[in-house]
């Protein structure tokens, strides 16, 4: 039983990395280190985010336009959203807990490309601290997110063309973190290690790695066509020169739809992870999990124009999307039974994970239903641009992956850090979320069926009251952040250890210690082909070496 | 029985609960007979899922002093194919059922602008999108009172302007007759703009270099607000216009009064 160890060594001198805190602040070649360095720099650009979503939210609680200037107000929303999408839930969702998590998952000891690893990480912080000073310095973008000509080209070119060079440099970013992805999982798996044995987190992420080489470079291409349309005065986009102002749309959303997968996909896969181990249950339908992931990756590249239903577009076109779009939920909605089936017959601890992963499940069975809906044409011709759209894309978004990422950081937090969080804070921390998450966006459902459409800083006096009560629940998730943060900090020094494997897991990263030596593991990769055998009789298979006959045996058997 | 409870809630919320404002054009009471039908759908689906995720969470909690394992259940084919097959239906129908709704209200009829069926230069040119209208014949002019009203709207940063070919009105407001089909040409002097009237439940977007089209028929009198729903720059929130939803006598008297030309408004 000869193992050959399945990844080269690395060859980097490791007397060359800094030691201790500093490291996570170096050009490190570590996944896991580039993992936290994703995770922490993505949160600091969450609070920023948050803070712009608080000014807006501000802004609404009355219906005059009285907090700040108009363009400042246009501003403030698209940054909101561009730092929620680009800087921070793209890059934790993908870049934080895949750098961390799928080496392990494949049985590797890094990425199958380190240093484009970290030139993908370190590309963010550059990118970000552009966009944001673009405010201060010329004024940033105040065309939303969405960046849509001929706005974007006759609002201020300044903001605007900065805006694009971050999104061009948070997109190389990404396409990096995909091909490195898709090749860690195909090419770095531990011998013996089959597809079909892999952690769902490793399938999330080999689909969502797909989307981001497919559908990304689009975005980069109309962005750099868009640009030219602003400093040079060509007519791709602009419609005074004879350009056409709809293949924007359809070229933004072949990108920018699929970046809703890019966003929930690897939050799907992290729930599949989360939920067996404290359920103590194997995930329920692995099979069919698995074609579900890729079937919404196939489907998720040919529904974009249902973005642009009130646009310039055909009514052949409308109804083939509407289908297209419809049929999504259904591989969606199977991974949804498959976890309620999970949870049932298991033995759950009410832990703060399992609560996030829980209110994610809720959260996003809402936004699932308004999503089929508004995939309707003649429903999504009344609501389209409108708060109801809002309160849909927040519930998918926020109610889904970042309910997803918090459920994550109280999961993997003890493998990070060596430490447990505070179970109490948690709870706290979640019981604000959930509440203040839903009265923010739960009335904006009715706001936008009644007439409030979206991107406004001024509204109909009726919807004064609704708005208030929305803007309640955004205070209550801004002060949701501090038992968080707290819990975070002062674990980080004061938790009580967490020992290498707390919660009993079976998967590959908890069966090294907390936090992991460089290289993962002491010895080799252990050997995990039933990453969810919970409340099998025979416990063995995670043994750290195991037989190479026996697992033959147990490949065979699982066949 | 459970099931068979939360179908009759489901119903019940779908017939009883309706938060959409009233519905002042013949679309819109097509289109809240498909919101009824996605309102029930998604009611029973939501509170079957949360009745779900609640019940195993209390029911399947870890009672303290337990440490082991719950069952080691890795699947079951057929309810996979179950959860895939009743959605797969349940999806189906919906397409099918709001392309029948899309069907009546319009979205499937030939694009083209009434008022001009006689200029075939304009007929000619490229229109990219709108809603048709199923209950006016653009071919037969001579078709008593049915032949629809021709307006032609103008978007601009911030502003929409109305003009009535047949008495070359320019209007800020949209004046239209309760019964009467109305097709608007709209056309933008700058950027995307998009023209929402809640109340009529209908949304276009008004795209420069691109002739969109828009077909109505509204029905009840009334003063309804038309908003700018594309974001159009600062003062988008302010874009603002409405439409006064007269009955023909009313809205008569308002063309005579503002017609350059001596013209009977309703071709009759």
């Amino acid at each position: 039983m000869t193992i050959v160890s399945s990844t080269p060594n690395n060859q980097e001198p490791k007397s060359l990395q800094p030691k201790g805190w500093l490291k996570y602040f170096s050009f490190s070649l570590d996944h896991k280190v580039i993992g936290i360095q994703y995770l922490v720099c993505g949160f600091l650009f969450y609070l920023i985010g948050g803070a712009l979503a608080s000014a807006i939210r501000i802004e609404l609680t009355s219906p005059v336009s009285d907090f700040m200037p108009r363009d400042i107000y246009n501003q403030v929303l698209t940054l909101h959203g561009t730092i929620m999408i680009f800087l921070w839930i793209v890059p934790v969702v993908n870049g934080a807990f895949g750098n961390y998590l799928i080496p392990f998952y494949v049985g590797a000891r890094d990425m199958a490309f380190p240093r484009l690893n970290a030139v993908a990480f370190w590309l963010i912080p550059p990118a970000g601290l552009m966009l944001i000073s673009s405010y201060f310095i010329t004024g940033a973008a105040e065309s939303g997110w969405t960046a849509y000509p001929p706005l974007s080209i006759t609002t201020p070119a300044a903001g605007q063309i900065i805006w694009i060079l971050s999104v061009l440099l948070l997109g190389g970013s990404s396409i990096f973190g995909g091909i490195n992805f898709i090749a860690t999982i195909l090419k770095l798996r531990r011998p013996n290690l089959k597809l079909m044995q892999l952690p769902m987190y490793c399938w999330a992420m080999l689909g969502t790695s797909i989307l981001v080489v497919l559908s990304t470079p689009v975005l980069a291409g109309t962005l750099i066509l868009l640009s030219f349309d602003i400093v040079a005065h060509t007519g791709f986009f602009n419609p005074t020169l004879g350009g056409n102002v709809i293949v924007y749309q359809h070229l933004f959303w072949f990108y920018s739809h699929p970046a809703v997968y890019i966003m929930v996909l690897p939050a799907f896969g992290l729930v599949s992870e989360v939920l067996p181990v404290h359920c103590r249950k194997p995930l329920f339908g692995y099979t069919t999990m698995v074609y579900s992931i890729m079937a919404i990756v196939v489907l998720g590249l040919v529904v974009w124009a249902h973005h642009m239903f009130t646009s310039g577009t055909p009514p052949w076109m409308r109804l083939f999307f509407t289908i297209a779009t419809s049929f999504i939920a259904v591989p969606t909605g199977i991974k949804f039974f498959n976890w309620v089936a999970t949870l049932w017959g298991g033995k759950i601890s009410l832990n703060s994970a399992v609560l996030f992963s829980c209110g994610f499940i809720i959260n996003f069975v809402l936004g699932g239903i308004t999503g089929v809906a508004l995939a309707q044409v003649p429903f999504d011709i009344h609501v389209h641009d409108t708060y109801f759209v809002v309160a849909h894309f927040h519930y998918i978004v926020y109610g889904g992956s970042v309910f997803v990422i918090f459920s994550s950081i109280y999961h993997w937090y003890p493998k990070f850090t060596g430490r447990m969080l505070d179970e109490t804070l948690g709870r706290i921390h979640f019981v604000i979320t959930f509440i203040g998450f839903n009265l923010c966006f739960a009335p904006q459902h009715w706001l936008g069926l009644n007439g409030m459409p979206r991107r406004v800083a001024e509204y109909d006096p009726q919807f004064a009251f609704v708005n208030q009560l929305s803007s309640v629940g955004a205070l209550l998730m801004a002060i949701s952040t501090l038992p968080f943060l707290w819990n975070v900090i002062s674990s980080a020094f004061k938790g009580p250890k967490a020992g290498d494997n707390p919660w009993e897991a079976l998967t590959p990263e908890w069966l090294t210690s907390s936090p992991p030596p460089v290289e993962n593991w002491d010895g080799e990769a252990p050997l995990v082909v039933e990453p969810y055998g919970y409340g099998k009789k025979e416990d063995q298979q995670h043994s750290e070496v195991t037989d190479q006959s026996n697992d033959f045996e147990k490949t065979m058997q699982k066949k | 029985m459970l099931g068979l409870g939360l179908i009759a809630g489901g119903v019940w919320s779908g017939q009883n609960l309706n938060p959409l404002p009233i519905d002042a054009s013949t679309n819109a009471p097509i289109y809240d007979e498909l919101f009824k039908v996605l309102f029930t759908i998604g009611i029973i689906l939501f509170v079957g899922m949360l009745g779900l995720v609640v019940f195993s969470l209390i029911k399947f909690r870890r009672r303290p002093g337990d440490s082991g394992d719950g069952i080691a259940l890795e699947g079951n084919l057929p309810l996979e194919i179950l959860w895939t097959a009743v959605p797969a239906v349940v999806v189906l129908f919906v397409g099918l059922y709001s392309y029948d709704i899309y069907e009546r209200m319009g979205g499937m009829q030939p694009l083209s602008h009434g008022g001009h069926n006689e200029k075939s230069i304009e007929v000619e040119q490229k229109i990219w999108g709108g809603i048709g209208s199923k209950e006016t014949s653009f071919t037969n002019s001579s078709d008593k009172t049915i032949s629809p009203l021709p307006v032609e709207v103008t978007a601009m940063q911030f502003a929409f302007l109305f003009h009535y070919p047949k008495g070359d009105i320019i209007s800020g407001e949209l004046h239209v007759p309760s019964g009467q089909p109305v097709t608007m040409k709209m056309i933008s002097k700058d950027v995307i703009h998009a023209f929402w009237v809640p109340e009529f439940r209908l949304k276009q977007d008004v795209i420069p270099g691109q002739t969109t089209i828009l077909n109505f028929t509204p029905t009840k009198p009334g003063r309804y607000p038309i908003i700018c729903a594309e974001l159009c720059g600062p003062y988008h929130g302010g874009m603002r216009s409405t439409v006064v939803v007269e009955d023909p006598d009313s809205y008569e008297a308002w063309f005579k009064q503002n017609a350059k030309e001596e013209e009977t408004p309703l071709q009759s």
